[in-house]
């Protein structure tokens, strides 16, 4: 089963990353707290992420389409 | 025609160590976990000072309060926060003798490892990859210690007295002649205790105005000694000839600190086998530096006597050389010999002066007979003198043991240190967080093995160490290695870059193909 597979893959992930960062030796409520700090911050990268690349991602393709028009402009007059 | 190798005409054999630096990522992720411990630490000890948590440390009384801090908080800042977490891996109670196998108390935790409690129960036949018995003489045998239960029913055990009032036993003196027969020297004195063997005598030797020249990596009782004689210590990189080279030349150019007066004597303390790193020392090297140099070598083979050489004779025997080279040959009867205690040996003028003038000659007590005779037994077996050639087939089990072990060890691509000839395996753990988890997963297994962490080990390379044992079969060296290579695939410790087969097959099956 791919699944099952797929479980087992993420759940080793999961304990190497308990043992590099220690959470492996810390009592429950440690570890609670060490994971929704972690949560946390990954959930702001990714809006961070999200927001910064979503405004800064139209301008940037309009520039790229006004590049890539010119030159279809200069292209076909060349042509003609 | 070939390039010799450096200092070829010195060394008789090829002299191999390895000591494989891990990938840089190992490096990071190890200083993450410490740094994600000592955060945590920080905030517990936040929690204990402001109430929030029961404090279990010792502390003082109310009243005493305002005194002078009896406990200094943060020197204890490693022990309380990192170690406690693990402490259940190390001093486990067993229960039986520490042979290749050996039942242990199972010890459960309630509150995190700041208290056990035993349940009653004993885990039986735990393969014992950690205790010191290279030879294997750590046995219940009724007939191997036939000699011994007589002894013990003649003298008794305790010997009330020291060695320059009237603890001096017809024992201590055939014991003393074996170790000097032995061992290839003019005379030879036992202690009762190897760490006190070091701590005593090293201040009887040297005093003010001598100059102690010590390996980076000795061990505590060699450091102790140096420390209480007073000498000036000087300290040169492990098994590094040119650092020791480079401070010997200054000692005899530039002599005393303010004075510049003459070193009275210079003294080398080196090791045979070093316990952690499970590096040889380089004997012919130093030996030639000394000779050169007009220094005295005093050389500790706790580690390596019944260890390494032909016929168990140490590492003197290892590198082929006289025992004349070496100055003050020092071992213990504890690794080896399968009892306690330890000996200086060398020439007579020497061990007649250590008679008279050790600590622990004229103030401690001698070694109790039955342990004496159990050395004497063991020596006589290791020497042929029994009749029977059990002795040099323990020594040969041992290396073929040693070699098949660390092979194996490298091909699964494990980083191990040291020389290919010591019975002492270190495998490099690195990251906090595994030092733990492989230690439970090993019991799990039913296989006790010894894992050291920071102040023994420099913080980043932490390790588990394994000592071979001539007592070990091959099927609990394969039952040992199978266990590991799970454990290293689970775990990722198989940090090796140098290539080597995936998971070779341990029994050597014949294959044939049979076409029906």
């Amino acid at each position: 089963m791919d699944v099952k597979s797929t479980k087992n893959f993420v759940f080793w992930l999961f304990c190497q990353f308990e043992l590099i960062t220690c959470s492996y030796l810390m009592e429950p409520w440690e570890k609670v707290l060490f994971y929704s700090f972690n949560l946390s911050m990954v959930g702001m990268l990714f809006y961070t992420t999200y927001v910064c690349v979503a405004a800064q991602l139209s301008p940037a393709l309009q520039f790229l389409w006004h590049l890539l028009g010119n030159q279809q402009e200069n292209a076909v007059s060349a042509v003609k | 025609q070939k390039n010799g190798v450096s200092n070829g005409t010195l060394y008789k054999k090829t002299f191999i160590e390895h000591f494989e630096q891990a990938p840089m990522y190992v490096a990071v992720f190890t200083v993450v976990g410490f740094a994600v411990g000592t955060i945590f630490g920080y905030l517990r000890d936040f929690m204990r000072a402001w109430g929030l948590e029961k404090r279990n440390i010792a502390e003082e009384r109310e009243q005493q309060k305002d005194f002078v801090p009896l406990y200094q908080d943060f020197e204890n800042f490693y022990t309380r926060n990192l170690y406690m977490r693990i402490r259940d891996n190390w001093n486990r109670p067993i229960c039986s003798v520490p042979g290749p196998q050996f039942d242990l108390m199972e010890r459960v935790t309630d509150d995190y490892n700041w208290t056990f409690r035993f349940t009653g129960r004993t885990i039986k036949n735990v393969i014992n990859m950690g205790s010191y018995n290279y030879l294997g003489f750590a046995e219940t045998d009724v007939n191997a210690l036939k000699t011994v239960t007589i002894e013990l029913e003649k003298y008794g055990t305790g010997v009330c007295s020291t060695r320059q009032e009237m603890g001096t036993l017809d024992k201590h003196v055939e014991l003393e002649k074996l170790v000097a027969t032995f061992l290839g020297v003019e005379d030879s004195m036992v202690f009762g205790m190897g760490f006190a063997t070091n701590s005593m005598n090293i201040p009887a030797l040297v005093g003010k105005g001598c100059l102690i020249l010590s390996d980076e990596l000795n061990h505590t009782s060699l450091v102790l000694g140096a420390r209480l004689s007073g000498a000036t210590i000087r300290i040169f990189k492990h098994n590094n000839m040119q650092s020791l080279e480079k401070l010997l030349r200054d000692a005899i150019i530039y002599g005393q600190p303010r004075t510049h007066r003459a070193w009275r004597k210079i003294i080398i303390l080196v090791e045979g086998i070093y316990s952690m790193e499970g590096s040889i020392v380089r004997l012919p090297e130093i030996v030639s530096l000394k000779n050169k140099y007009k220094a005295y070598l005093y050389l500790d083979e706790a580690h390596s006597i019944g260890a390494v050489g032909a016929t168990g004779r140490g590492v003197v025997e290892y590198f082929g050389m006289s025992p004349d080279d070496v100055d003050v040959l020092m071992g213990t009867f504890t690794k080896s010999f399968g009892a306690a205690g330890g000996y200086i040996a060398g020439k007579k003028g020497l061990v007649d002066f250590l008679r008279t003038h050790s600590h622990s000659a004229v103030y401690a007590t001698s070694m109790c007979p039955p342990v004496a005779e159990q050395i004497i037994r063991a020596m006589k077996c290791l020497m042929g003198l029994d009749g029977t050639t059990q002795g040099l087939q323990r020594v040969r089990q041992l290396e073929k043991n040693t070699r098949y072990f660390r092979r194996k060890l490298h091909e699964m691509g494990f980083i191990i240190y040291g020389n290919d000839d010591s019975p002492v395996v270190p495998l490099l753990l690195y990251m906090p967080g595994k030092i733990g988890a492989f230690a439970r997963r090993m019991l799990e297994r039913n296989i006790g093995v010894v894992v050291v962490g920071f102040p023994a080990t420099p913080i980043t390379e932490s390790r588990a160490r394994f000592c071979v044992s001539a007592a070990h079969t091959r099927e609990m060296l394969d039952t040992v290695l199978n266990a590991l290579d799970e454990l290293g695939d689970f775990l990722q410790l198989k940090y090796s870059r140098y290539s080597k087969s995936s998971h070779p097959e341990l029994y050597e099956e014949t294959r044939l193909e049979l076409e029906d």
